[in-house]
């Protein structure tokens, strides 16, 4: 029983901790979010304008709903980080002189302040600083307002608006090639002209206060100083994010656990019910001494509890555990100073309840079965049980079975729902198993499809302001460019009725072949000469479909507002967005020939140089490469999913194994008598091992291609049930897929047959003489 | 093997087992049993025996060793001059397919198969049995080829327990209590259907039983008690197995 109560145990750990493990993880997270925000006063409405003098500060202050007002100046910079030749961008943010920040606090992990006044101090933001190993007394090379300036690292810090550090614009992180600065107020605000004067503004709101009317009051306010209105924290880049990616690990925990626990459950209850079914005669024996059902029962629900009780507190453990490690390597990413994890008492209350009350029904109802047979019936010899030529061999394998093959088709015909529900468990594992390996699958082909058909520039340039056509020349002409593709970035407000959207709209040339849009066929969009192609995600948020009109606000220039037609749907799997073509979307912007950035291909050996004289270019403000990005995407996205889905994995073969081991040991119990009284005839180990063992390998062969289905049409669930509002999962499952998940289930039953078959070498034959069944 | 078989018939004396102070002590617990006391004895080629004795006698354990499924705690059985007591679990393993055929006091047949196919169970396995249907015509059940244990009375699958046990052309048939589980009626038929197999096909049988009426249709009969042979008794005249009752 102990080998048993422990494969039994380990059902239920691995079941109750993948539970504990996922929901822990996303508390951990969204509780310690929310604790950081609250210490250190995150902002709740934010805009960005021109330029405003400091005197308007106080009429925002004066809003109704107002709480506190934080004036700052932002910019972007170019970094010059020694020895990495990429080129890097930062963004530079004014903390004030000599006084804490009323919104969004800096939280100093090494180092120290800027001292007020010195324009050559600087405060990094921690990611950036560990991705270059950046200590306190570094040098860095900023390109302020055109010029080169070297600032020295005085302090590593992390910020609330940056827990998520991300470029604008960028749908991935990049701690190499973007980082946050932070610099005195006067310094910064004399570098760019923003003396008594700010560029950015943050509000904090009083409690009850209306978001809405408050950013709608604000926006009047900042109308004249060129403000790029208002938004809320729901918008703001780093809480968004992660916001999608709570919201992704919500519900991948609450699937997850739903498959886990109910999987769990049923086998529980399969397993407990057969196990108990083999005490038939104990039971017999204790009802002859005069037990009542109810006190056999209670035996019984008291050795099950026992075993759940040890399941599920191993369960916790480990859990507890891998939630802490999978939270610790979220930490690198979610930049938090630290991490509230603890595992809630309520997530083991749930385990323990559901893993026990299968548990308990299982035994219930099998202690029912036996507790109804008189006890002196049970104690008689039993009639052999009836059995009938199997469907398979009527339709004519007879002749070609030997007795033990036979055996094994009779058994498993003559138990269709127990042999049923053998092959449904083994196959709910295998297919469990597939949605575990399935995202490496879905990461490969989005990556494929955006990076390799969609995406396939080397480098993609993008210039302060929008500029002539000439840029495009002057890029060409760079030794190692082979090709150069003009692109027209906008930030826009998409509206239809209620819903909007801010994004941007992408203009490219009709003909391009480096960087476009592809229809569901993968194929390019024939760009429209006026029209947007939307993304499917932004179709869906906008609840629009081709042909209908969609309101367009320009957030640059002088801010045009247009309607546009949406002339089709892209199939993109990382980003959300707008299409134009280049022309149709100057023409809306009314500005001539302007384009904010080109796509290149280039020659790799020559990127390095490349770069250098990008750097030196005072109109480029950033340069992405297409392997950083690749490489970037694994990184985060593919890191997270894939260390999850590794653990889940893992579990799973935890479950096959913990059935395969149990139907053979039932199966062992059940009939070690007839496998005896073989070995008394003659038969060898082997031989009696392959009835034995046979039964199950040929149920876990029958289970692997239901099991595949069911693994694709989880799959398939997820993909439907985890919309990212910037990812989108597509539904490939690759043959590698298949084979591992059948190779683990196999292996897995293998193993757990192997130890069976031990037992199978010492069945006692003396015993069998003498007793009966 | 049938032409040994049939030597050894008309010889009558050669000795099948020559076991030489046979012990066995289980270890209870903590209690030491003394199963067997060193006990000397041989089975003749051809020869019915009957081992009589009360539970507790070692009967059972005697014919355990000898068939191969148990090893004595001290001294030595020899089969045909090979010594079973140093044979490995492969060896015995294939001494029991080959050369031994059991019946058990419950039957032990395999539920899921027919009754000929309970027979070829063994006939697969062996490497000179008879037919699975001259098996079952030997005990009377050609009638019964095609039906599963659960459509048989005990005393018909008992018999063809005993087709199973004598399908291979076994050099030694053991019975352990083969009437035990039947009533007087059903167990003659049974009894004459180890009577039949034994003067037949001249296969040496143990038989064990603790009813010293069914110990006179054997050639010996050798008392066992507290783990010692107290009487060998050899009967003039074997009674037929229809003039047994009980």
């Amino acid at each position: 029983m102990a080998g048993q109560a422990l494969a039994i145990a380990m059902v239920i750990a691995a079941g109750s901790a993948t539970y504990i493990m996922s929901v822990n993880v996303y508390e951990a997270l969204s509780e310690t979010r929310h604790q950081y925000y609250e210490r250190e006063r995150f902002a709740d409405i934010f805009a960005n304008l021109t330029r405003a003098p400091e005197s308007l500060a106080a009429r925002v202050e004066a809003v109704p709903g107002v709480d506190r007002v934080q004036t700052r100046v932002v910019a972007a910079a170019l970094i010059d980080v020694p020895d990495f030749a990429d080129p890097v961008t930062g963004r530079l943010v004014s903390i004030p002189d000599d006084a804490e920040p009323l919104l969004n606090g800096i939280h100093l992990r090494r180092g120290r302040l800027p001292q007020p006044g010195r324009d050559d101090e600087v405060l990094v933001s921690e990611a950036f600083a560990d991705a270059h190993g950046l200590r306190p007394g570094d040098r860095l090379s900023v390109l302020i307002k055109g010029r080169y300036r070297t600032v020295s690292l005085v302090g590593v810090a992390l910020s609330p608006e940056f827990i998520y550090q991300i470029a604008p614009g960028r749908i991935l992180p990049d701690f190499k090639r973007y980082g946050v600065l932070w610099m005195t107020r006067e310094p910064l605000a004399a570098a760019y002209e923003m003396e008594e004067g700010f560029n950015d503004i943050l509000l904090g709101l009083a409690p009850g206060a209306d978001p809405e009317s408050v950013m709608e009051r604000l926006d009047l306010l900042l109308e004249p100083y060129g403000g790029l209105g208002a938004y809320a924290r729901e918008d703001q880049i780093s809480h968004k994010f992660l916001n999608e990616e709570f919201r992704q690990l919500r519900q991948t925990a609450s699937l997850f656990s739903g498959i886990f626990l109910g999987v769990t459950a049923f086998l529980l209850n399969v397993v407990i019910g057969r196990l108990v079914n083999t005490q038939r005669e104990q039971i017999a024996i204790l009802k002859a001494f005069g037990y009542g059902n109810v006190q056999i029962g209670w035996h019984y629900v008291q050795m099950v509890l026992v075993i759940v009780l040890f399941g599920v507190l191993a369960g916790t453990g480990l859990g507890a555990w891998l939630g802490g490690g999978l939270s610790e390597l979220y930490m690198d990413y979610y930049r938090f100073p630290f991490l509230r994890y603890r595992v809630h008492a309520d997530t083991v209350l749930v385990a323990t309840l559901v893993t026990g009350l299968a548990a308990v029904a299982g035994t219930l109802g099998a202690v029912r079965q036996a507790v109804r047979l008189p006890p002196a019936e049970a104690m008689r010899p039993a009639p052999p049980e009836t059995y009938h030529t199997s469907w398979l061999e009527r339709v004519g394998f007879r002749g070609r079975l030997d007795q033990p093959s036979r055996m094994i088709l009779r058994h498993i015909s003559r138990r269709p729902l127990k042999s049923t529900l053998t092959a449904a468990g083994i196959a709910m594992a295998c297919g469990v198993m597939m949605l575990g390996t399935f995202f490496t699958d879905a990461m490969d082909e989005m990556v494929e499809i955006e990076f390799g058909l969609a995406q396939r520039e080397d480098l993609a340039v993008s210039f302060y302001d929008p500029t002539s056509l000439r840029a495009v020349h002057e890029l060409r002409a760079l030794d190692g460019v082979h090709y150069v593709e003009p692109f027209r970035s906008v930030p826009v407000r998409l509206r239809v009725g209620q819903r909007s959207y801010r994004t941007s709209i992408l203009g490219y040339r009709p003909d391009a072949v480096l960087h476009r849009a592809l229809d569901d066929e993968l194929q390019p969009l024939r760009l429209p000469d006026a029209g947007v192609l939307l993304t499917e995600q932004l179709a869906g948020i906008l609840g629009v479909v081709t042909g209908d009109p969609v309101e367009a606000e320009i957030l640059e220039g002088r801010r045009p507002r247009h309607q546009v037609e949406v002339a089709g749907v892209v199939r993109q799997y990382i980003g959300i967005g707008a299409y134009m073509s280049l022309d149709g979307l100057n023409r809306m912007m009314q500005e001539g020939h302007a384009i904010s950035g080109a796509y290149l291909a280039v020659d790799r050996l020559q990127r390095d140089e490349i770069y250098q004289r990008l750097k030196d270019t005072p109109r480029v403000a950033a340069t992405e490469a297409s392997d950083a990005r690749l490489e970037n995407f694994y990184d985060s996205i593919a890191e997270f999913l894939l260390t999850y889905m590794g653990f889940i994995s893992a579990l799973s073969a935890a479950i096959v194994f913990g059935i395969v081991y149990n139907s053979a040991r039932i199966a062992l119990a059940e009939r070690g008598r007839e496998l005896a009284s073989l070995r008394v005839l003659g038969f060898t180990r082997g031989e009696v091992s392959y009835i034995l063992l046979g039964e199950l390998g040929l149920l876990t062969l029958l289970a692997i291609p239901p099991g595949f289905g069911l693994g694709y049409l989880l799959s398939a669930w997820m993909v439907a049930t985890l919309p990212h509002e910037l990812f989108r999962i597509p539904l490939v499952l690759e043959r590698d897929t298949y084979a591992l998940a059948a190779a683990i289930v196999i292996a897995a039953a293998a193993i757990s047959g192997l130890i069976v078959r031990q037992r199978v070498d010492h069945l006692d034959m003396v015993a069998v003489l003498k007793t009966r069944e | 093997m049938s032409n040994q078989l049939e030597a050894a018939a008309t010889s009558g004396r050669e000795a099948v087992f020559r076991v030489q102070g046979l012990t066995k002590i289980y270890l209870m617990g903590e209690v030491q049993v003394h199963a067997l006391r060193g006990i000397d004895l041989e089975f003749y080629e051809g020869e019915m025996t009957a081992l009589l004795g009360p539970s507790g006698s070692g009967k059972s354990t005697l014919l355990n060793i000898i068939g191969g499924l148990d090893t004595p705690t001290a001294g030595r059985v020899w089969y045909r001059g090979a010594d079973l007591t140093a044979a490995s679990e492969k060896a015995l393993t294939e001494y029991r397919r080959q050369h031994v055929g059991f019946v058990f006091q419950f039957y032990n047949l395999i539920p899921s198969l027919t009754a000929r196919e309970n027979v070829s169970v063994v006939t697969e396995i062996a490497t000179d049995p008879m037919s699975a249907q001259e098996a079952l015509a030997l005990v009377g059940l050609s009638a019964r080829l095609d039906h599963f244990p659960a459509q048989l009375s005990g005393g018909e699958q008992q018999r063809v327990a005993i087709a199973r046990a004598i399908a291979k052309n076994p050099a030694v048939l053991l019975c352990d209590e083969p009437t035990g589980a039947l009533d007087s009626t059903t167990g003659v038929v049974v009894l004459e259907a180890l009577e039949r197999v034994n003067r037949e096909l001249g296969t040496t049988t143990a038989l064990i039983t603790h009813n010293a009426g069914i110990s006179a249709m054997a050639d010996r009969i050798i008392r066992l008690a507290d783990g010692h042979i107290a009487e060998t008794v050899r009967n003039p005249v074997r009674k037929s197995a229809h003039e047994i009752h009980w």
